[in-house]
């Protein structure tokens, strides 16, 4: 039972992890419709953002949640800032264009973004540091949970509460939901529809990139590739959540890490992605939408 | 009838052509008529010039046998004749190719060696000469290397560079009774097999690190429940093998997880959470330091504090950095650092001196293969293989890793891997 317990918070820390990054995939995607392949960059964007941040807070001798704070701030804005303004080189001059070619555009933007952070910074894992510190209230926990497996945790859940209500029931969440339903509606009523788009993609880039301080201060190292393998993951809980829902981008994120968890406490490690990718099969023949899309006719 | 005139052709094929000496960037000539397979029955004329004249052998297959197998008698009793003077030392291995740059250092080293022995007086006051032949590192380019070097009269053969071509060469020279002993063919078979007493190296084996660190867990560390982990890759999963069949083996420790991780995951708990379950009192993980880290991190967020023994992979100043304080304690085997050895630095500063750029892989290595070949040879008071295998085995000899010698399947005794432990963020040799 207490290894049950083990795997199973074992599991919520990866399932929030993937939920942090494909939080962003499942708004965008919601929007416009189109798969940010360079969403995992804006998150190891953030990463290294935060990385040099909170170096220089640390040299100035500043408090631990003082750093972390400002940090996320910095961060957020940061890789908010290469949202906008990828989504202004790279997807806005291809609004009109079919489908196919944004798509290979956001490939393009993410090999972009790890070259240059490639050649910027360096090819070498860099170390980050621990911006959570150890509370004493988990310590007779600390084998099953530790403070920034639950602070992931918290954050994941707090985002996708905050998301949810505020597309529900704020002025630009109800552009948001405007333009995703008809572009052209949207502007008839006087919806500014590209600015809301790039606000998507700021909101976007932001919470990868608190994701990117998190999970990074988590595994305790970041080079240019973590966007790429981190993001593949997040994509594949998005879809399976069914892509364009934000609750089932978490949902997906839940059940794939927790598949992940059990797979290997219970098999094998060796058939850990064997499982993932089994269970996200069978829930695509049966529910091609994902778990909680919704399933939309498309003339195509 | 057939696979024999192939072998008389292949074996004949090589006083043909011109002998090595000097020609060691060239791939091996082989006629035309050698490398068809169904040769033999279109064969009808074989031209060769040989020292100015030249000979037109027009031959029927039925007769090919005869004519052949005497004509290669007569070669190589010429060949013996003109042996008299000199110890003929072969050196094979890749010298063209992708793969040169793993053999070229091992020619230069052997070349500075020999050059140092002959400014002495050469083995006994006899000179050494050296005949160098391509392999290429292939595999069926090695056999005709072997056969060449072998027709030529050579009592020993530095190389070859590869596994894959030492295995094809070594049954033409254990059948010659040459001895071999390569700077750089690592897979265990070799030795361990038995099949090639004739065969020597100085470098350890694929599986030496593994057995390291399986003796410093089970015999210094006294652990009896392992965990072994790996990445999945070639190298990782390869060397928790090894690892493997020699804690089942020692019969003082058992294995109780093997298991391999997803190299680049988020979150590594889950299986961390399965070693703790499974009352490991040592993790020993293949694979490199980016998985290493993060596992050792994560051990020592759920306070795990057990053993965690690693490889070459993992004992990489990247690793001290990203690892940072959770990195002591944490055990890594690599190779002795021979660098403030005497004879390293003099030959080291040798090849800088003539080549102008850094030695590059296994020149150390072939160092030690031809010093401790020319030690034997010196010691032995002969260059005849038997006694020189004998005195390989009986004497050590002065080498850039030390003083070395060799054991009855033909493993160096002395160049290993050492066990290191990280402490106050350095690697320490501890063993």
């Amino acid at each position: 039972m207490e290894y049950f317990i083990e795997l199973l918070f074992s599991g919520l820390t990866r399932g929030s992890i993937y939920a942090l990054i494909a939080l962003g995939y499942t708004m965008v995607y919601g929007i416009i419709g189109l798969i940010n392949f360079a969403h995992g960059e804006m998150y190891m964007i953030g990463a290294f953002t935060a990385l040099i941040v909170s170096t220089v807070l640390s040299i100035h001798g500043l408090p631990l949640p003082a750093i972390l704070i400002l940090t996320g701030l910095a961060a957020a804005v940061w890789a908010g800032a290469y949202g906008y303004t990828v989504e202004r080189l790279a997807y806005r001059p291809l609004r009109n264009a079919p489908r196919l070619s944004p798509l290979i555009s956001a490939i393009g933007m993410s090999i972009f973004l790890q070259n240059y952070v490639l050649l910027a910074q360096t090819s070498d894992f860099q170390p980050f540091p621990a911006l959570i510190p150890d509370v004493a209230f988990l310590e007779p926990y600390a084998a099953i949970i530790g403070s920034t497996d639950l602070m992931i945790l918290i954050v994941s859940a707090l985002t996708m509460g905050l998301l949810t209500l505020g597309i529900k029931f704020t002025r630009i969440g109800k552009a948001m939901r405007a333009t995703a339903q008809d572009q052209k509606m949207a502007l008839l009523v006087g919806i500014n529809v590209d600015r809301i788009i790039s606000f998507t993609f700021v909101i976007g880039a932001a919470l990868a990139a608190i994701g990117g301080l998190l999970i990074a201060s988590h595994i305790g190292q970041i080079n240019f590739f973590i966007g790429f393998i981190a993001g593949i993951k997040a994509f594949t809980a998005a879809v399976l959540g069914g892509i364009g829902s934000i609750p089932g981008a978490v949902l997906g994120s839940f059940i794939l890490g927790l598949t992940e968890s059990f797979a290997t406490g219970y098999v094998s490690s060796d058939y850990e992605d064997v499982f993932a990718f089994s269970l996200l099969v069978l829930i695509l023949i049966f529910r091609p939408a994902g778990l909680l899309g919704k399933a939309t006719l498309e003339k195509v | 009838m057939k696979r024999h005139s192939r072998a008389l052709l292949r074996l004949l094929q090589l006083p043909f052509s011109e002998k090595a000496t000097g020609t060691a960037f060239r791939a091996p000539q082989r006629p035309a008529w050698c490398t068809a397979g169904s040769a033999v029955q279109g064969l009808r004329k074989v031209v060769t010039i040989q020292s100015g004249k030249e000979v037109v052998f027009v031959m029927r297959s039925n007769h090919l046998f005869a004519v052949l197998a005497a004509l290669a008698l007569a070669m190589n009793g010429a060949v013996a004749a003109s042996a008299a003077g000199t110890i003929k030392i072969g050196v094979a291995g890749a010298h063209s190719g992708d793969l040169a740059s793993y053999g070229l250092p091992t020619l230069k080293a052997v070349q500075l060696v020999v050059r140092n022995v002959n400014e002495k007086g050469g083995v006994n006051g006899t000179p050494l000469e050296l005949l160098i032949e391509d392999d290429a590192c292939k595999p069926e380019i090695a056999t005709n290397t072997a056969t060449k070097l072998v027709s030529s009269g050579v009592r020993a053969v530095i190389g070859h560079t590869c596994s894959g071509a030492t295995k094809a060469a070594l049954p033409i020279y254990r059948d010659a009774k040459v001895l071999v002993i390569s700077p750089s063919a690592t897979t265990p078979g070799l030795t361990q097999s038995g099949e090639y007493p004739n065969f020597y190296r100085t470098i350890a084996a694929d599986d030496t690190q593994a057995r390291a660190q399986v003796n410093f867990a089970v015999g210094i560390l006294k652990v009896n429940k392992i965990a072994v982990l790996h990445d999945k890759g070639d190298y990782g999963k390869g060397l928790a093998e090894y690892a493997r069949t020699f804690i089942e083996q020692s019969g003082k420790a058992e294995v109780v997880l093997f298991e391999g991780i997803t190299p680049g995951a988020v979150d590594y708990s889950a299986v961390i959470q399965k070693v703790k379950r499974s009352g490991a009192e040592a993790v020993l993980f293949g694979g490199y330091h980016p998985e290493a880290s993060k596992i050792v991190g994560q051990m020592r967020q759920k306070r795990m504090t057990i053993a965690f023994v690693s490889d070459d992979g993992v004992k990489d100043d990247t690793f001290l950095k990203v690892a940072g304080q959770d990195a002591e304690g944490v055990y890594a085997t690599g190779p002795a650092d021979v660098s403030g050895n005497p004879i390293t630095k003099a030959y080291r500063e040798q090849f800088r001196k003539t080549e102008g750029t850094d030695p590059g892989a296994f020149f150390d290595n072939a160092v030690a293969a031809a010093l401790a070949l020319t030690g034997a040879m010196v010691t032995a008071g002969s260059a005849e293989p038997e006694a020189v295998a004998k005195a390989l085995q009986t004497s050590e000899v002065a080498t850039p890793f030390g003083r070395i010698k060799f054991d009855a399947k033909g493993e160096p005794i002395g160049i290993g891997f050492s066990i290191y432990q990280v402490k106050n963020g350095q690697f320490v040799q501890v063993q």
